[in-house]
């Protein structure tokens, strides 16, 4: 069995090197030894395009750069690497028939895609019945460990946790009661399970959740309980997904919950880029906590918003997903060396532990496919962007979470065969 | 008493959204018994003009009257859906009047074709477009009757068209080189700020009120009593009532029913802009804002009795009253030792999807007994 997917591998390593050299032509690859061809699958159309098109920029991006600093060396030869991109459409079984088709018929070493839970959910039987290997780029509710997935967006302790400790002890609405709204789907609800959680073992109280179905604008209902539920003002915790932001915040404002009359939001789900589209006036004083801001004053996330502007048009904003989507082309090329070999197997074995002087600071990739990560909370400001108001020091990826009741005291660890997916700590 | 205005005041603003929204399908649907599924995408043409509107009234020409763009957006909205409603009824409905399947399919083409277009074409391109449009389809109209009966009216009405075009092609290059952000096409969804003077609340009776609200409901009043007005009232309004009544009796009695067919085909799509204009303040505009709306519209009017504007009053404003009252939990504060079962199960409806599943049921246990609605009438569905 693991013979023949050594194989099957190398065969589709070889039939690599034959497309690549039948339609080399095109390319300009006049100091590379060779081609590597991967796999960019994203929603171009659909509800989720105008997020996923950010990621696919920012992977082109990478790749870009890779190849201009010459490729990726395996064996003593140069790949250029070269891309396909797919269609996801927005559509869950749509991004498993694109999967196959990358796999099979194109024969990618890898493939950089998704966003949203569902879409991952759809891909993961895919890669795990061929054995291939995924980069997900999300912050994502967790409580998945996939030996064929590699994370790299934040798991909730490395999000939510922080933002929720911030909020009951250090915000100006500290000590406060808390109110969880959130879209209706499985992010929102894992996320405020663990919330509850950590609420209660920090001796606060939540004194009320609702969810809106998605494509639902009317917040009337949830507006008159936020104002029976905190008649004094709280912590409002906020999972809504996209346009569904737009309509809450227009509507909280007019109905007078603001950080003025003592009401403050945390957004787990509002980047730079959702911040200039729901406008900053509606949401300047409330919250935000993400591994990657724009605003971080470093030299790599100022070269990175630069190079991102410069490639893309000057108004473009970089944003966390994009800043993952950025690091795992890296993080993949970096594997590859290390391994000297295109090959699964021997890819995945090198990837753990591998370093990386990300955007946001320094990032490693642990056991259980996951990244440390270091977490931001910021607060929104009237230019568009975060104020950086905490840091933390570099935090270890939970893939099951400590808090939720149904994970507590499981680990995954992928680099032990005794332990796996799911074992008891 | 504050509650019970608080509560009353949030059933009254749901229900004003769904009763703009609906009015426009309750003529068209109530009394045409057209199954126009392109009702929504009608609406977010209102919500772009919008848009539009309030980019426009940014220039420096128009920024001392920025405060009143709201005000203009709602003719503009009732204009552009409007218009673009004719042409949809001169094109294609026309041609399928009695068949309500092909129409269901065809308006549905149309709503695809909408969403595609505000996605692919800028902005400033599709108001030229609009104003084209008008031009075309209402300047003909104004010729004097004298040149309206020459023989050379087709050549007149065919360099109207000309007219049209340029003016379109005009004032659409003239709107992208000055406002840039009309000038690329985009998917992205936009946002319309409601000018100062709508921001904020309104104190009534110790009870705070969000202004857009109050907005949003005297829109919806007023578009209530100018279409009840306009129907009982105006000659027009007669005619639209009585080819509603017996088409074949009007006919020949010398009523025009071609222009009475486009005359309540224009009006429900008017009035589909304005609700366009009332939603784009709560929400953001985008292609499928529409479809947002037009399942809870068809159950409105279906709940009030296809064909009679009371019907569709009440039941709005009985949707949004019942939304609030189990989406809120509002029978937990006006009850609060009630026995605890009881007051489970109402925790546990009082989210806002599961109101919307209770009173999906509600209403679908209702048609049960009363499947014509509230009000039922007798009008061409029923006739057929």
């Amino acid at each position: 069995m693991r013979i023949s997917r050594r194989i099957l591998a190398g065969l589709a390593t070889a039939s690599l090197a034959v497309t690549a050299t039948s339609c080399g032509g095109g390319g300009t690859s006049g100091s590379f030894d060779d081609t590597v061809t991967v796999g960019i699958l994203h929603s171009l159309s659909g509800t989720m395009a105008i997020s996923e098109s950010t990621l696919v920029d920012t992977e082109k991006m990478a790749i870009e750069e890779i190849n201009a600093a010459g490729g990726v060396t395996v064996g003593g030869k140069s790949y250029k690497i070269e891309y396909i991109v797919e269609d996801g459409a927005s559509d869950w079984p749509t991004f498993a028939e694109k999967s196959k088709k990358l796999i099979d018929q194109d024969g990618v070493p890898v493939v950089f895609g998704g966003w949203t839970s569902a879409s991952r959910k759809a891909m993961l039987p895919v890669y795990e019945s061929k054995d291939a290997f995924l980069y997900y780029p999300i912050q994502y509710e967790a409580q998945e460990c996939s030996n064929n997935i590699f994370y790299t967006g934040a798991t909730p302790n490395q999000q939510s946790e922080p933002a929720t400790d911030f909020m009951y002890k250090r915000s100006p609405a500290a000590g406060g009661d808390f109110f969880l709204v959130g879209s209706d789907y499985v992010f929102p609800r894992t996320s405020n399970t663990i919330t509850k959680a950590q609420v209660k073992q920090l001796g606060g109280k939540v004194v009320g959740e609702d969810y809106l179905p998605l494509g639902n604008t009317e917040v009337a209902p949830i507006i008159s309980k936020i104002k029976k539920a905190l008649p004094e003002g709280g912590i409002i915790i906020n999972t809504l997904n996209g346009d569904q932001n737009v309509a809450f915040f227009k509507q909280i404002q007019d109905a007078g919950i603001t950080p003025s009359s003592g009401y403050y939001v945390m957004n787990y789900s509002i980047a730079e880029e959702e911040i200039s589209t729901i406008g900053p006036e509606f949401l300047e004083g409330h919250y935000g906590a993400w591994n990657y801001m724009m605003s971080i004053d470093t030299p790599a996330s100022k070269k990175f918003a630069a190079s991102f502007k410069k490639r893309w048009g000057s108004d473009r904003v970089v944003a966390d997903p994009q800043e993952s989507a950025y690091n795992m082309v890296y993080l993949w090329k970096q594997a590859v060396e290390d391994a000297g070999t295109f090959d699964d197997n021997a890819v995945r074995e090198a990837l753990v532990g591998q370093t990386f002087d990300a955007p946001q600071g320094p990032v490693e990739v642990m056991p259980n496919h996951h990244l440390s990560q270091t977490v931001r909370i910021g607060e929104i400001n009237a230019e568009g962007g975060f104020t950086i108001l905490e840091e933390t020091g570099v935090v270890l990826p939970q893939a099951w979470n400590q808090k939720h009741p149904s994970s507590k005291g499981f680990a995954c660890d992928w680099t032990d065969p005794s332990k796996g997916e799911k074992y008891k700590l | 008493m504050e509650l019970l205005l608080d509560s009353l005041f949030n059933g009254v603003a749901i229900g004003s959204v769904l009763l703009v929204a609906a009015l426009g399908l309750a003529i068209v649907f109530g009394l045409m018994g057209v199954i126009n599924l392109a009702h929504g995408e009608l609406m977010m043409l209102g919500a772009y003009t919008t848009y539009v509107t309030q980019l426009i009234f940014k220039l420096p020409l128009l920024k001392p009257f920025y405060n009143s763009y709201i005000i203009v957006s709602i003719f503009l909205a009732f204009i552009v859906s409007g218009v673009v409603g004719i042409l949809l009824e001169k094109t294609i409905i026309r041609k399928l009047y009695g068949s309500p399947l092909e129409t269901l399919l065809a308006t549905w083409g149309v709503s695809l074709i909408l969403q595609q277009f505000v996605r692919s074409v800028p902005l400033a391109y599709g108001t030229g477009l609009v104003i084209s449009l008008i031009i075309g389809l209402f300047l003909p109209a104004t010729f004097p009757s004298k040149i309206k009966e020459s023989i050379n009216f087709k050549y007149f009405k065919f360099s109207s068209w000309i007219l049209a075009a340029l003016t379109g092609v005009l004032t659409g290059s003239i709107i992208s080189s000055s406002v840039s952000k009309l000038s690329r096409a985009s998917a992205r969804n936009v946002d319309v700020t409601a000018p100062s003077w709508m921001r904020g609340q309104v104190e009534i009776i110790g009870t705070a009120f969000p202004k857009t609200r109050l907005m949003i409901i005297v829109i919806t009043l007023i578009s209530v009593i100018a279409i009840t007005l306009f129907l009982n009232q105006s000659a027009w309004g007669m005619r639209i009532r009585a080819v509603t009544q017996n088409r074949q009796m009007s006919d020949c009695l010398g009523i025009s029913t071609e222009k009475v067919d486009i005359i309540t085909f224009g009006i429900g799509s008017g009035l589909a802009g304005v609700a366009g204009v009332a939603v784009s303040l709560l929400g953001s505009v985008g292609p499928n804002v529409g479809g947002n709306y037009i399942v809870g519209c068809f159950m409105v009017v279906v709940l009030g009795g296809v064909g009679n504007l009371l019907g569709t009053v009440l039941a709005s404003f009985g949707i949004g009253i019942m939304t609030d009252l189990i989406g809120a939990g509002r029978l937990l504060s006006i009850w609060p030792d009630m026995p605890t079962p009881l007051s489970n199960t109402i925790n546990f409806f009082a989210t806002t999807s599961m109101a919307r599943v209770m009173i999906f049921a509600l209403i679908v246990i209702f048609l049960q007994f009363k499947p014509t609605g509230l009000f039922p009438q007798k009008g061409r569905m029923v006739e057929n």
